[in-house]
């Protein structure tokens, strides 16, 4: 089936002219029709101006069009429901936005249509990126496609699960504390967070605006390094967007990470570390040894303080981001007397529980009497796992780790107990307050019943090309990212 | 920096969010487990240590002063619950 291949399968098919986009758009389409009943990775999607778009390319590439000129021409990619795409909804997963539809292109929208991307749909997500499991989303849980019992991981679980059950050839979600990495460890699909800077956040919602980034989900690694160099680069629009060159990732491919040095960090192999993950964690590290790479026992000390720090960071930037929320301008509102029963009512209605707690908690560690001994702590805490990478990286080229402690959870499990939640995402937070990139790739299965596991690799700041070496050399030598799950009812 | 001084219903205020009482009480459990946990943060010593704002610091990002093509009125509008007149709809601010 035409919606299980990868960008590199179907472009050199559509170079042939042996399928059309709109059979390729089709089949996607099909799929969901088929799947998203129960996987319900989708808030909504608009077959006919997906189609509509899949004929354009269909014309393009008759007319010559080469994928030199248009990398992702006629290739169906489905959009987190965080980012704008002109003339469509924009919820957030959130009930506060009602109605709105966005009347401008984010830039890395802007980048895949004019890359000749087929951009459709809008993947679920926890409600303004704030979760770690999809259950949070104002429109209904995700369930992950190898088991539907359980959670996709999140904040982007739409995103991972629609390219684990093959409803789009990739998607693009959102990375603030491994909201990427996360679900694509628990979907068994490749997830890069970008170095921050590396990708403009133009049209991105903003959750967490010093840990936002934007990044691709894919099938395999070859299909990340494709989307990575569309969307990257300088944005005049985005002024923390860094004007770092952008190198040719899918070049940098070669298989020769002989000699490179991996860092194998203590503090990530201990407590709440599942014994099937560590044991698939352990295996990895075995091939990367016999592949040539050099491993080396390195410390991160002040990983057991990354949890702590972000949920004072990013909640502290949650409460100011989300401020704009009020009823005003845009979306959902609740009538009052005066304007602050207004935006209290409108916010009171509008906002989930979990949205509520972490502004609230944003709001008071920012609070006079409060802010030195919690965000300023915070901020130098922060520093000090900074410090931490940057001091690794004198020895090391990247860092080998678990992305989750555990497999995917089941729905319902931590729901109840936000602390918990937050737990789950120890291995990946400390990358989004360094700044640095990350990307996770499959490494294994639970054995019963049959998990994903998530192997992490982080990179140095914009050192997103041997991160992908690294990272394709070892999917080239297993077998992991070519398993399915079964078909879904 | 006690774990369990929060006032939810004073917080939430400031930061214009309505709470039933009951979303009040588990609100006021859910937050002292999570300012209880963030304790652990008092077991460093941070003396000297410079705060991180922003992991790529970058400042004075400028760019020449020249008009540029922006968001239409129209469109800029366009999702407003209440407007009038090519304006957004409040309720009575001034007596």
């Amino acid at each position: 089936m035409l919606n299980q291949l990868t960008i590199s399968e179907l472009t050199s098919r559509l170079a042939r002219r042996d399928i059309s986009a709109r059979e390729l758009t089709q089949a996607c389409l099909d799929q969901i029709a088929r799947v998203d009943g129960t996987v319900h990775a989708f808030i909504s999607h608009d077959p006919a101006d997906a189609l509509a778009q899949a004929d354009a390319a269909d014309h393009e590439l008759a007319a010559g069009v080469t994928f030199a000129q248009k990398p992702l021409l006629g290739i169906p990619i489905a959009i987190k429901d965080v980012l704008a795409v002109k003339g469509h909804p924009l919820n957030c997963g959130s009930k506060i936005l009602g109605k709105f539809i966005s009347p401008y292109d984010a830039t890395v929208i802007e980048k895949m249509k004019a890359a000749g991307a087929v951009v459709f749909g809008r993947l679920n997500m926890d409600e303004f990126a704030m979760g770690s499991s999809t259950e949070t989303s104002a429109f209904g849980i995700t369930r992950n496609p190898w088991d539907p019992s359980r959670i996709p991981g999140g904040s982007s679980g739409g995103s991972a699960a629609a390219v684990a059950a093959d409803e789009a050839i990739a998607t693009l979600g959102t990375d603030t504390g491994g909201s990427i990495r996360q679900p694509a460890a628990l979907c068994g699909c490749v997830g890069l967070k970008p170095t921050y800077g590396r990708v403009s956040r133009y049209g991105l919602t903003a959750f967490a605006s010093s840990l936002d980034q934007i990044g691709p989900f894919t099938k395999n690694i070859e299909d990340a390094a494709r989307l990575l160099g569309v969307i990257s680069g300088h944005d005049p629009k985005d002024s923390t967007s860094v004007a770092e060159p952008v190198p040719d990732y899918v070049a940098a491919l070669d298989g020769q990470i002989r000699g490179l040095k991996l860092g194998l960090p203590k503090e990530y192999l201990i407590g709440g570390l599942d014994p099937e993950v560590k044991a698939a964690v352990d295996a990895a590290v075995k091939q990367y040894a016999a592949l040539g790479a050099e491993i080396v026992d390195i410390s991160l000390p002040h990983t057991d303080y990354a949890v702590a720090t972000y949920y004072i960071v990013a909640t502290a930037e949650a409460s100011a981001n989300l401020a704009r929320f009020d009823g005003i301008r845009y979306g959902q509102r609740v009538d009052g007397a005066d304007p602050i029963e207004l935006y209290t009512r409108t916010r009171g209605a509008g906002f989930g529980a979990e949205v509520k707690r972490r502004i609230i908690l944003g709001t008071y560690v920012l609070s006079s009497g409060y802010y030195d001994a919690y965000y300023l702590r915070a901020q130098k805490v922060r520093t000090l796992i900074r410090n931490d990478f940057l001091n690794a990286f004198k020895q090391v080229d990247a860092i080998i780790t678990p992305t989750a402690p555990t497999a995917a959870f089941k729905i319902g499990e931590k729901s109840g107990d936000p602390l918990q939640m937050y737990l789950s995402d120890i291995f990946t937070i400390s990358c989004n307050l360094a700044g640095i990139s990350g990307i996770s790739l499959p490494c294994g299965f639970t054995r019963s019943p049959k998990l994903p596991i998530g192997l992490q690799l982080l990179g140095q700041p914009f050192g997103e090309a041997t991160l992908l070496k690294l990272a394709h050399a070892y999917e080239q030598s297993t077998p992991w990212h070519r398993e399915k799950p079964a078909p879904i009812a | 920096m006690a774990a369990t001084d929060i006032d939810v219903k004073y917080v939430a205020h400031l930061a214009r969010i309505g709470l039933t009482p009951d979303e009040e009480v588990k609100m006021s459990a859910h937050l002292a487990g999570i300012l209880g946990y963030i304790e652990k943060l008092k077991e460093l010593d941070v003396t000297g240590v410079e705060p991180t704002a922003h992991a790529v610091p970058m400042v004075n990002v400028l760019r020449p002063d020249v008009v540029r093509p922006s968001l239409a009125h129209e469109a800029a509008m366009s999702n407003a619950p209440a407007k009038a007149n090519g304006l957004f709809l409040v309720p009575k601010i001034v007596e």
